[in-house]
């Protein structure tokens, strides 16, 4: 019972830190606090599903397609709606209250596109709903495959970050961004790179998202409070602490769920948040100090 | 552009009046369109309901009217119908607004449903002081007795919480006597509106049936992931599963209990297994999965109805509300043909009429619809309906449930 369960809790744990890391890279370097973050994922998962059902094209094929798209995308987006935002800006606070505002409106425009499009319904598919035997617990290897993706989706961005020129560029941004232009580091590229790659993280969290669960158009929303959660728990920016605090909920959740009462998942989610807020405002892996 | 398109109407109905009066004829009035409006969720939590329950209804029934020259009226003349629609955004707030401003500013002679148990009550009151009829068909409450005879007006075609569980429990407490089960039960629910009533009902049920419950569980509104949950279910050796659950946990459950190959003998699952997704979702592997609703599988009225919604909308109707949302719309159609459009003539007639419909013969009790199907399974690719057992229709229930494919 506690292995099932803790297992359950780490597989569970990787779809949430797979929807997160995203949003960790375009609020933790580029400084965008982006509300229509879910609603991307959401797109891509019905392009994973259009793909599936309509041309047969299995999602993980897909997807070599729609993260670049999503890279592409999300980078335009800067470049033409956010960077001037940017650019207008006289601090971070202000910044912060623009992009909110901004990204809350596309928010709108991206759920009704896809309302039009799509309609109102519930969509899903089925693939690789089969179970595989795990220690002698069954799990679902779409799961599996999910919580696969986001170890390595984090741990290879961290690799990125922490190892190579570009990382070194955005560490620099992410944490003195007004020191890092006396050492030649174009700014605004790097942030707009940030951006990019977290769009294409969450466009690799909708095709992962969309092999899993049942989504609507308006499904949107919710991920990105998740992701927002999880965010904030990991420390703003920190790749690492993401997938540890997904898994932190993750495994909270079905502990609760399955030895407690599984009405107080919530309850208890939002507990551990206001905890760590707490005890640790910066995140559970964020810098004492910023 | 829906504002600007009914501008643009009323703007022409306006200019044909004028023309009609300047030119002293009488027939403008005969070939004015019948206006109908409605609000409905469009967007927001509510809209994957409304999008698969009402809004092709809506939208089939108006193409098949219009393209049969219009609604009938008493004296053999027909008319069009005019749509006006608004989103409700799943606020009851907002819906309330909008009905009013159907009423007051557009002037339309019928309004229709908004989708859902709370926005319906939510509107319940306006409309009945403004005078409009409601057929409020996608509301499921064990007070529709009472509401009926608040708001005379108002018409209650889904049934309540009791129906539904006192059906399930008689379902599985025949296949106990029949020795089929030994009808343990697990059963879970959600923490919201439509799980609360139904489990609520379904306790006292359940014992009066002579069913053990071994496992009583709710979760929280938004759960995603339900293999805990299933695992549960499945070390309390239950055989029998009921889930009263709202559409994306329906799908997660069907999912979780086929990775876990747990098969107990009853599975039912809640709102969502009546969907045409449900297949999709859980691959065709589902001839056994009982849930809410159901329709007479081998009546060729219903089969004609779903080749024509798939036809006009894309996919098929849902198993359970949507039938029935047509059949409202059809003898709103036979009740204005036999007294015009009088709304308190219309109303007088839905209440003691006989109409036609897809359902066959339908007649509302105390201004309620009560030949309705409270159980559904899944057979052959159809839910057919299953309870009450003893209507004209129903199928054989398949018990126990075949084993999921693994």
């Amino acid at each position: 019972m506690f292995f099932s369960t803790l297992l359950f809790g780490l597989v569970l744990g990787g779809t949430y830190a797979l929807v997160a890391l995203g949003l960790t890279l375009q609020y933790g370097i580029s400084r965008i606090m982006n509300l229509a973050y879910g609603d991307l994922l959401i797109a891509a998962a019905f392009l994973t599903m259009l793909g599936f059902t309509s041309y047969s094209v299995l999602p993980p094929i897909a997807m070599l397609l729609i993260v670049p798209l999503g890279f592409v995308f999300s980078y335009l987006l800067y470049l033409f709606v956010l960077r001037p935002l940017v650019r207008r800006a006289e601090n971070r606070a202000a910044l912060e209250i623009d992009s909110i505002l901004a990204t809350f409106g596309l928010l709108f425009v991206m759920q009704g596109v896809m309302l039009l499009i799509f309609g109102g319904n519930i969509f899903g598919y089925s693939w690789l709903d089969n179970a595989v035997d795990l220690f002698g617990v069954r799990i679902a290897t779409n799961r599996l495959l999910a919580l696969a993706l986001a170890i390595l989706l984090a741990l290879g961005l961290y690799l990125v970050v922490t190892r190579t020129r570009l990382g070194l560029a955005l560490q620099a941004v992410a944490n003195r961004p007004e020191s890092a232009p006396l050492v030649g580091i174009n700014v605004e590229q790097v942030a707009a790179y940030a951006f990019a790659l977290g769009g294409a993280m969450a466009a690799a969290g909708g095709v992962a998202f969309s092999m899993i669960q049942t989504f609507t158009a308006t499904s949107g929303t919710a991920l990105t409070l998740k992701a927002l959660v999880i965010v904030i728990m990991g420390g703003v920016g920190n790749l690492p602490g993401a997938l540890m605090a997904g898994f932190a909920l993750g495994i909270t959740e079905t502990f609760v769920a399955a030895f407690i009462d599984p009405g107080l998942t919530l309850a208890a989610t939002y507990g551990i948040f206001l905890l760590v807020l707490l005890i640790r405002p910066n995140g559970l892996f964020g810098k004492a100090a910023g | 552009m829906r504002k600007f398109m009914r501008r643009h109407v009323l703007q022409w109905a306006l200019a044909a009046s004028v023309t009609a009066s300047l030119g002293g004829h009488a027939t403008a009035q005969d070939s004015q369109p019948v206006k109908i409006g409605y609000a409905v969720s469009k967007t927001g939590p509510s809209a994957a309901g409304a999008g698969v329950t009402t809004i092709p209804n809506y939208e089939l029934w108006v193409k098949d009217v219009n393209e049969a020259g219009g609604l009938k009226m008493p004296d053999g003349s027909q008319r069009k119908i005019e749509v006006i629609e608004y989103d409700d955004r799943s606020a009851s707030d907002e819906v309330v607004r909008a009905v009013e401003r159907l009423a007051t500013q557009d002037n339309v002679d019928f309004i229709l449903p908004p989708w859902g148990t709370g926005f319906n009550l939510a509107i319940a009151p306006l409309m009945d002081r403004l005078g409009y009829p409601q057929l409020a068909v996608t509301s499921v409450t064990d007070k529709a007795p009472e509401f009926a005879k608040r708001w005379k007006k108002s018409f209650w075609f889904l049934g309540g919480g009791k129906d539904y569980a006192e059906a399930l429990a008689k379902v599985i407490g025949d296949a106990k006597a029949a020795g089929k089960v030994e009808g343990k039960i697990a059963v879970v629910s959600v923490a919201d509106g439509f799980g609360i009533d139904l489990i609520n009902a379904a306790r006292p049920a359940f014992e009066e049936a002579g069913l053990e419950v071994v496992l009583d569980k709710t979760y929280p509104l938004g759960t995603s992931d339900f293999a805990t949950l299933i695992n549960d279910a499945k070390g309390s050796e239950a055989d029998g599963f009921v889930a009263f659950s709202y559409p994306p946990d329906t799908f997660g459950m069907t999912k979780a209990a086929q990775v876990a190959a747990f098969n107990p003998a009853i599975f039912y699952v809640g709102v969502g297994t009546a969907f045409p997704i449900y297949e999709k979702v859980a691959g065709t592997d589902i001839t056994g999965v009982m849930g809410i609703g159901g329709v007479n599988a081998s009546d060729p009225k219903i089969a004609d109805y779903f080749q024509r919604h798939t036809d006009s909308a894309g996919q098929p109707p849902d198993s359970w509300a949507s039938a029935i949302t047509y059949a409202s719309l059809q003898m709103l159609q036979q009740a204005i043909e036999r007294v015009g459009v009088d709304r308190e003539a219309v109303a007088e007639e839905l209440s003691t009429g006989t109409f036609e419909t897809i359902l066959g013969e339908t007649k509302l009790e105390d201004n309620q619809l009560r030949q309705l199907w409270w159980v559904g399974q899944w057979q052959d690719g159809k839910f057919a309906a299953i309870a009450p057992a003893e209507n004209e229709g129903a199928s054989e229930p398949i018990i126990p449930k075949p084993d999921w494919k693994q």
